[in-house]
């Protein structure tokens, strides 16, 4: 993958023209093919060739689907993005207690008090705004209603505490990820 | 560890019974949505356990996984089916 | 090992009685939602976690397969999770619904 980076760099202008670029039809097709090997599960010569040829064809016909324009800093992305998921885990873990112990609560009419907040972000890309929603919606407490490609968020909170709490540091580091600016 | 899985399944099935109440007397449509979809995806855990308990995890791994994927489509679908009915209940109050 | 995958189970099945409950109790669909959405994503992933460490008794590469299904289970419900939930209550916000409210419950 490291070395099909340089070409694909290398040669951006000349792909637009004609609509076909090399790195992520690769990328298409190790996933594909990696999806056909662990939900086929056997080793056969006949069933790796029908797989290959198969994922070949997808590839092809869908290599711009799935990564449809790839940037220099993609690794990097990436790395940062496994590093954000354990801490997502961990928040989301967090607060799926607290709201446990609201839904077992005997008095649960007066403690939550739902309503929806408003508030505008400064992110850019599709990815960071579509990886904040569904953060959003994954926490307990919040829901996105609705997530404008400008930035502006409607959020669902069920209780106060939850709402408080809301576009602080969760935006801080998808931000991060994402290299935007906050 | 058998009969422990047992228990575990005869549970899941009893905790089913829950939202299908939801699903029965929901005041709207959305809300037996939401039963279906709480009821799918205890599904999918107890489709592992059967596998457990018949020892063809292996098989029974692939239809949890379609099913997986079939509980998504059908909330998809439903929600967007609902989607242009204004007015279910009250007058639309975001514009 | 075994205490590993049934404290994982009991975690699971906690969260699914909570999200079960929470769908009876809370008063429209919108805070209902909450608990059905989440609660249920997190009890799948801890059965599914303690079921795949019981599958991992017997080491072949079938069952390492088997495992990486099932880790392809949770991944799936944690992109679809929240997608359906938002579907639903898009649904309900242009259908028009309007969020039940502490003032309005009080009146």
């Amino acid at each position: 993958m490291v070395s099909a980076n340089g070409p694909a760099q290398g040669s951006e202008s000349a792909e637009k023209e004609t609509g076909f670029s090399f790195f992520p039809f690769l990328i298409t097709f190790v996933l594909m093919f990696v999806t056909w090997i662990v939900l086929s599960g056997k080793f056969d010569a006949l069933l790796l060739g029908l797989g290959v040829i198969s994922s070949l064809m997808i590839a092809y016909f869908f290599h711009d689907l799935l990564f449809p324009n790839v940037k220099p800093g993609v690794m990097r992305v990436c790395f940062k993005f496994l590093q954000f998921i354990p801490w997502l885990i961990l928040e989301i873990v967090k607060a799926n207690f607290h709201l446990l112990f609201l839904v077992f609560h005997p008095r649960m009419k007066e403690m939550i008090d739902p309503h929806i907040i408003v508030f505008k972000t400064n992110l850019k890309s599709d990815l960071a705004i579509t990886t904040l929603a569904n953060s959003i919606t994954l926490t307990p407490g919040t829901i996105t209603v609705t997530a404008s490609r400008d930035g502006v968020f409607r959020v669902h909170a069920i209780d106060r505490p939850s709402a408080e709490s809301l576009p602080g540091v969760m935006l801080e580091k998808v931000a991060n990820v994402f290299g935007e600016t906050l | 560890m058998i009969i422990f899985f047992s228990c575990v399944a005869i549970g899941l099935c009893l905790l089913m019974a829950l939202p299908l109440v939801r699903c029965l007397f929901g005041p709207t449509v959305l809300d037996r949505l939401i039963g279906v979809n709480a009821i799918g995806s205890k599904t999918v855990v107890l489709l592992l356990l059967i596998g457990f308990l018949y020892e063809r995890v292996d098989m029974f791994v692939d239809i949890a996984l379609a099913y997986a994927f079939l509980n998504f489509v059908a909330v998809i679908a439903a929600s967007r089916y609902f989607h242009k009915r204004k007015g279910l209940y009250e007058e639309s109050f975001m514009d | 090992m075994d205490i590993l995958v049934i404290i994982c189970l009991v975690l699971g099945f906690l969260f699914f009685l909570g999200g079960a409950v929470g769908i009876l109790r809370m008063p429209d669909f919108y805070s209902s939602l909450h608990p059905a959405g989440k609660l249920d994503t997190l009890g799948i992933l801890a059965m599914v976690m303690g079921l795949a460490l019981y599958n991992l008794h017997h080491f072949s590469l079938e069952a390492v397969l088997v495992s990486i299904k099932m880790f392809l289970i949770v991944f799936f419900v944690f992109l679809s999770s929240p997608t359906a939930t938002h579907s639903i209550v898009d649904a309900g916000m242009r259908a028009g619904l309007r969020p039940w409210t502490q003032k309005k419950g009080k009146e």
